[in-house]
């Protein structure tokens, strides 16, 4: 007696083994949750100041060399890591916007823009010189190895948790800025900052510590990346070219724009790993290159 | 007829040569005037004269500045906006800067108490009633109005008694104008001291003590409210109406 042919409903979808579709999906996911990481940060940064953080990337890659380094060479580990990289990291931020970027604010966008590529290139650079080109590893923390099988597929515990993290992470940040008094002043100011200032509050001290906060917020997603992707000096450079796209399709200084935009190119790009490989790398430029056409604000963006 | 000028009043607010520039444009070449608690001072010009420039500058927000801008005796030319708004001092720009991103309850609340003895809530509530019905609303999508009662509104909260308000009837429908004129009266009567830029001096001369006119960055000439009409033909030469 043969067996029937059971390769239908349940373990295709459009002709596509549901493990691959959900492994895909996941992956796409994880992806997502970096870029959602990074376009935030650079939303936060733009909207109040009006500057195109180049250096992303960079700070990206520090925060996952920082934490190799607090692993080597101080024995902290990951959960320490995350907790003090984006401190360190970020504080490197506000260095740059005292010491750099607070003298660029009257000149044209440009300038920013120039002097934070040439900052990236620097930092990348002097990692590269240190620490050469192949990756390093990063070990997974204990209490996320393993992972359960969830019936239709496996799912890695880190890899969920950077999911969680991110999206935490993502929605936190959200609500301190639309929803909180803390947010109505940076909301206030990324609007008419001469006018918030004259109130009485310190906008230059704000502006410092946003660009700070930004910095953090590409720091951590450095470390959450450390045990997954090798680190490696050119590990933001890679990436931060796609979390450029994302913000364009979001709308630049869109806050939820780049959460929910930073996601959904992330599955959209998994998605298409499985129905047109091909197209993988360049889907996301190609959907960039429409939402110019129809909204060239963005998805979320409202015009400057 | 000498009886404004010797009032009892203190002199709380006063420029000496004050000039401020924007970019490479030299706009005031040495503001003389002077502001005495509880007043309602007024500066009157044609558009281009200057009237908002001293505004700003007085409150830090020109990109250059010099000369002196005293407050209660102490000079406030090398500090910050935010440094000198927190000596009591608010201000209502002319384009009343109500925030988009904010609604009409954040707009209300975004300005930090300065000093003790602001009004509450309730009692910028009861000046512009309009306010509460529209807690939710986005700040921008207020009527013109509605945008300059919470303007007021919000520095009123503040706690700051010196308010500098930049043409707050511009554009405003008569019942508004008066609306706003009857607060205006209301704040002088409980000690609040305020400086006004105006283009309508028919306004200005329903609430003000003093008029200060402006013509190219400088003042020219100052003219007691109680004068007014015995003056009114140099006025007229001043504005051009």
């Amino acid at each position: 007696m043969r067996a029937p042919f059971r390769t239908t409903a349940m373990d295709s979808i459009f002709g596509v083994p549901v493990q691959a579709l959900f492994g895909q999906l996941l992956i796409g996911l994880i992806n997502g949750s970096f870029y959602a990481l990074l376009s935030l940060g650079l939303a936060v940064i733009f909207g109040l100041l009006n500057i195109i953080n180049f250096t992303h990337g960079a700070q990206y890659m520090m925060g996952a060399f920082v934490a190799y380094l607090l692993a080597s060479k101080a024995g902290l580990g990951y959960w320490w890591s995350l907790a003090l990289v984006p401190l360190v990291v970020g504080f490197t931020g506000v260095v740059i916007e005292r010491l750099m970027l607070s003298k660029l604010y009257r000149l044209d966008h440009l300038y920013g823009l120039l002097l934070t590529f040439g900052l990236a290139l620097i930092i990348q650079g002097l990692f590269r010189n240190e620490y050469g080109t192949s990756g390093l590893p990063y070990a997974m923390p204990a209490e996320l190895a393993g992972g359960r099988n969830l019936g239709f597929m496996f799912l890695p515990n880190y890899r969920a948790w950077v999911i969680v993290a991110s999206l935490g992470v993502c929605i936190g940040t959200w609500f301190v800025i639309e929803k909180t008094k803390l947010g109505s002043y940076l909301r206030a100011a990324t609007e008419n900052p001469a006018l918030v200032q004259a109130f009485g509050i310190n906008v230059p001290r704000m502006i410092t510590l946003t660009y700070g906060f930004g910095v953090a917020l590409a720091a951590f997603a450095g470390v959450m990346a450390a045990p997954i992707y090798q680190v490696s000096p050119q590990m933001g450079a890679d990436l931060i070219i796609v979390v450029f796209a994302v913000v364009v399709i979001g709308g630049m200084g869109s806050i939820m724009g780049s959460i929910v935009t930073g996601f959904a190119l992330g599955l959209i790009e998994g998605l298409t790993k499985v129905f047109y490989p091909e197209a993988s790398n360049t889907v996301i430029f190609i959907i960039m290159a429409i939402v110019l056409m129809f909204k060239p604000a963005g998805l979320f963006g409202s015009q400057k | 007829m000498a009886e404004a000028m010797n009032a009892p009043y203190t002199s709380l607010l006063a420029t000496r040569g004050l000039n401020a520039w924007y970019g490479e444009s030299h706009i005031l070449h040495g503001v003389d005037f002077e502001v005495h608690g509880g007043e309602v001072v007024t500066l009157l010009g044609r558009n281009g004269a200057g009237k908002t420039t001293t505004l700003k500058s007085v409150m830090g927000m020109v990109e250059k500045r010099s000369g002196s801008v005293q407050f209660q005796g102490a000079e406030m030319i090398g500090l910050p906006s935010n440094r000198i708004a927190r000596l009591g001092i608010a201000v209502c720009p002319e384009e009343r800067g109500i925030f988009s991103s904010l609604d009409v309850e954040e707009n209300l609340l975004l300005p930090p108490q300065v000093a003790a003895g602001g009004l509450g809530l309730a009692q910028v509530y009861e000046l512009f009633p309009n306010l509460k019905e529209r807690l939710r609303s986005q700040g921008t999508k207020l009527s013109g109005g509605e945008q300059q009662m919470l303007a007021i509104g919000r520095i009123l909260r503040t706690g700051a008694r010196m308010l500098l308000l930049d043409e707050p009837t511009e554009g405003l429908a008569p019942v508004i104008v008066q609306q706003i004129g009857r607060t205006i009266a209301r704040l002088k009567a409980e000690g609040f001291t305020i400086l006004l830029v105006e283009q309508n001096f028919r306004f200005a001369a329903t609430i003000a003590d003093r008029h200060y006119v402006m013509e190219n960055g400088r003042v020219v000439d100052m003219i007691p409210n109680a004068q007014l009409d015995a003056n009114m033909h140099k006025l007229h030469e001043y504005l051009g109406v």
